[in-house]
């Protein structure tokens, strides 16, 4: 992929895109990844407490317990996003505090948060879902598709 | 107690599948959570991540990838009640509670908080 690319630019830009690549920062892979380890495990044992608790004292069933669990981790994520705590942390703990769905509600208040000065209508409303959309997007086609699949194997007496 | 081990363990593993997606192939966070989701809903219909919750709980169900397997889960039980129209009723059907919290908390933050810096 990159000498397609490369095929396109110019000799001055050839030597730039490699003098680039050879002061980019190399990543610290085995730190970054013992991080994103420690950071989205302590994460999901925050959300297994949760879950438990809303088992235990607010009667709900193992079955649903899982919603109350997720709206407890987004209001606890966009208030740390407020606050401009999650950013730090996010610093220190990469895909850890990404990828679990504190990272989600995360991306949604710190672009409506940021985009407030253009305006409610157009700021807020119109960049709330610039990271978040993509998700909702190729999360639903691709549910979609697969239920679709999984429909047609069923009506042809499945596998 | 068990199920805390094995909540942080897969939640931590998964998060590092998402850190190597970033580090070693170059993706953005949006294109990591994407690619997540999508993973998450196949492994869905191969009927693996329902297995994988009940070992894990949180651990399987707080990443982003329970995302796309909470949004086939409801178009498929909504596909078995009312037939095919069922696939576009049900498919926000279990993932409401997350995304309308997101939307709602979102907006009152941003009525509340300034940016910062």
């Amino acid at each position: 992929m990159a000498s397609n690319k490369n095929n396109k630019l110019n000799l001055e830009q050839q030597k730039y895109q490699s003098f680039a690549q050879k002061r980019e920062p190399r990543r610290p892979l085995l730190s970054n990844c013992l991080k994103a380890f420690i950071s989205g495990g302590a994460i999901c044992v925050f959300g297994q407490l949760l879950h438990f608790m809303y088992i235990k004292y607010f009667s709900f069933t193992e079955n649903n317990a899982g919603d109350p669990t997720a709206a407890t981790l987004i209001i606890i994520s966009v208030l740390l996003t407020g606050f401009g705590v999650y950013d730090t942390i996010a610093q220190w703990a990469g895909a850890g505090s990404a990828v679990p769905i504190t990272g989600f509600a995360n991306t949604i208040s710190s672009a409506a948060i940021e985009h407030r000065s253009e305006g409610y209508v157009l700021g807020v409303g119109g960049n709330m879902f610039k990271i978040a959309g993509p998700v909702i997007v190729y999360g639903v086609f691709s549910a979609f598709v697969v239920s679709i699949i999984k429909m047609l194997v069923n009506y042809m007496g499945g596998i | 107690m068990e199920k805390i081990i094995w909540a942080f363990i897969v939640g931590g593993l998964i998060c590092v599948v998402g850190q190597i997606m970033m580090d070693v192939f170059k993706l953005t966070p949006a294109h990591t959570m994407s690619t997540l989701v999508v993973v998450g809903a196949i492994l869905g219909g191969l009927g693996l991540y329902e297995p994988l919750i009940k070992f894990a709980g949180a651990g399987a169900t707080v990443p982003i990838c329970s995302f796309g397997n909470s949004l086939l889960k409801g178009a498929l039980q909504e596909l078995e009640q009312h037939g095919p129209i069922g696939v576009l009723t049900g498919i926000f059907k279990l993932t409401s509670a997350g995304i309308s919290s997101a939307i709602i908390f979102g907006f009152i933050a941003s009525l509340i908080f300034k940016p910062k810096g």
